[in-house]
């Protein structure tokens, strides 16, 4: 649904992005993850034709963003990282100035309106002026801005960035909601926000491409190993050592109670033999789960070294 | 049009639903009627010492005496109070970030520039519209020409909508509206002086200076004569503008 090819972007000697590619699947939600100045705005200023790129190609459904900008428009939904809010027009009446400049045709216009005020829970403040509701509700104004026109893709620029916890969550339980109908594409500097919410991500580092895939893809291309985490109730030296004795199991490594067992990666799952062991030798099995390394470990590589493949 | 149409609507809302539409209007208006009242006044007291003198009588000539003036006078004003209508036009947009918002939106840069150019003109006209209304005084009590007073009319709107595009112009280069406002009313009042230069000037720069000057071009409509070059130049003056605005805008996407 977005592409993007060899996309370059320099401001005079700067280069904000360079030579980007990535790709996003219909029907999914993807992240835009990166430390702050790593490229995240601009990338999405491009795509949704704001600013223009120095070199490389970029399109969104069927349309190329530089060669048909008004067409690639009308199908995409944006937020931008300030939210574009005029503070002296009703919550309603902003809408439907959207629904005009977004070319909503006149007979659909109050469906549209209703739509978004229903999708993003405006309901409450619908009559009142934009100035004098709060910063969570802005940002649902901002949403309902973004999908008034109902688009086949949505760009959200850290859509949760300056919100409470309570808000931040029920802003990610409506961009969730919205994936049944958009692609969605929606940038942060948060990891959390990718591994709650998308389905994958494409993650760069001072304008460059570092890793892009699924989420699965993206742990699985990182781990070795594969493993499991223990918590025993009777934890001492000695199971860490019978532990290891299974055959396969590469390492263990002890943590109060709990015990990390790896084992390389392909091989069979060494999962029934550890339960087995510990069953036997009645160690008292509290917990039991996946060590997938997860992808916080590969962000943090990322940000701090070069580019994983 | 359907689009710019929607830009201009916004901005004319935006316009009424804070004071500024009101405050400006406001503030023209008692210049207007205390330039009008004083030069109604001195015509009254003019007629007065005619009566006596019936060579003198025949000179009294209120459109000369009393519109002439007065729109030289408005001249100056709407030169002071335009820039202040225009200064938040652009400024705003980016210093706000909606500006992200119309130039993502699935509509031209020209037809933005319009709608808000639009926008502006409709409150130039209600200005205008409104001090007619009073002008129209004279007309219940006397008996002026008609045409060259709309002949007047029309000379401040197409001023006024040249200084408005120079005005919308300033406002896309900066995020500052009160540097707008001053860098608009110092190229007005620099173009409107600008055949000061030429008395002293020759040859060819004299003509040129001359052409250049917002006065030049307004004697002739504020005395009822309609010349189609007083008309072009101000036409090219606002399309200039608008056109630098647009120019202005799409090269900061190039950047």
């Amino acid at each position: 649904m977005i592409v993007v090819e060899h996309l370059t972007k320099k401001y005079g000697n700067l280069t904000a992005v360079r030579d980007l590619s990535f790709r996003v699947e219909k029907g999914k939600i993807w992240g835009l993850l990166g430390p702050n100045a790593a490229g995240k705005t601009t990338t999405m200023r491009v795509l949704t034709g704001y600013l223009s790129a120095t070199d490389g190609k970029a399109s969104v459904g069927p349309y190329d963003v530089f060669e048909q900008p008004n067409e690639a428009k009308k199908i995409i939904g944006y937020l931008p990282e300030t939210v574009p809010l005029y503070a002296d027009m009703t919550v309603v009446g902003y809408l439907e100035f959207i629904t005009e400049i977004k070319q909503v045709p006149a007979a659909k216009k109050r469906e549209a309106v209703e739509r978004a005020v229903e999708e993003t829970g405006l309901e409450s403040v619908r009559g009142r002026l934009i100035k004098n509701i709060s910063r969570g509700y802005k940002q649902r104004v901002g949403i309902a801005q973004a999908l008034i026109h109902d688009p086949q893709v949505l760009i959200l620029d850290e859509p949760t960035i300056g919100l409470d916890p309570a808000q931040i969550i029920e802003i990610r339980q409506l961009v969730k909601s919205l994936k049944k109908n958009h692609t969605i594409m929606l940038s942060t500097h948060i990891l959390q926000e990718v591994t709650q919410t998308c389905d994958g991500a494409v993650i760069i580092n001072e304008g460059q491409l570092m890793a892009s895939g699924s989420l699965e893809e993206l742990t699985a291309s990182f781990n070795d190993k594969d493993g499991v985490i223990l918590k025993l109730r009777r934890a001492n030296a000695e199971a860490a050592s019978l532990l290891k004795k299974i055959p396969g199991v590469d390492a263990v490594k002890r943590d109060g109670n709990e015990y990390r067992v790896e084992w390389a990666k392909g091989r069979q799952d060494l999962r029934d033999d550890i339960t087995r062991l510990v069953v036997d030798k009645d160690l008292g099995l509290l917990e039991m789960r996946p060590a997938a390394l997860n992808i916080e470990d590969l962000y943090l590589k990322i940000v701090s070294g070069g580019p994983v493949r | 049009m359907k689009n710019m149409w929607s830009i201009a609507k916004k901005e004319i809302r935006a316009y009424f639903s804070s004071p500024i539409a009101y405050v400006v209007i406001t503030v023209f208006l008692v210049l207007a009627g205390f330039f009008f009242y004083s030069l109604v006044w001195w015509f009254n007291n003019q007629a007065m010492e005619a009566a006596q003198n019936p060579y003198y009588a025949q000179q009294m000539n209120i459109n000369q005496m009393v519109f002439s003036p007065l729109f030289h006078n408005i001249s100056i004003i709407l030169l002071l109070v335009i820039p202040l209508l225009t200064m938040r036009l652009f400024s705003e947009e980016k210093k706000v970030g909606t500006e992200e918002l119309l130039f993502t939106s699935p509509i031209s840069v020209g037809q933005i520039i319009l709608g808000k150019f639009l926008a502006a003109l409709f409150v130039l006209a209600a200005m205008l519209l409104l001090m007619g209304l009073l002008t129209g005084l004279t007309f219940a009590y006397g008996n002026p020409e008609l045409a060259p007073v709309i002949i007047g009319y029309l000379g401040l709107f197409l001023m006024g909508a040249a200084f408005i595009a120079v005005g919308i112009f300033f406002s896309s280069l900066t995020e500052n509206q009160i540097v707008a406002a001053v860098l608009t009313f110092g190229t007005l009042l620099l173009f409107l002086v600008m055949n000061w230069a030429a008395y002293s000037a020759g040859g060819a720069w004299k003509s040129v200076l001359n052409y250049l000057s917002f006065f030049q071009h307004f004697d002739g409509l504020t005395q009822g004569m309609l010349d189609t070059q007083d008309l072009v130049y101000y036409a090219s003056f606002a399309f200039f503008g608008l056109f630098l605005t647009h120019s202005v805008i799409q090269s900061r996407r190039w950047r």
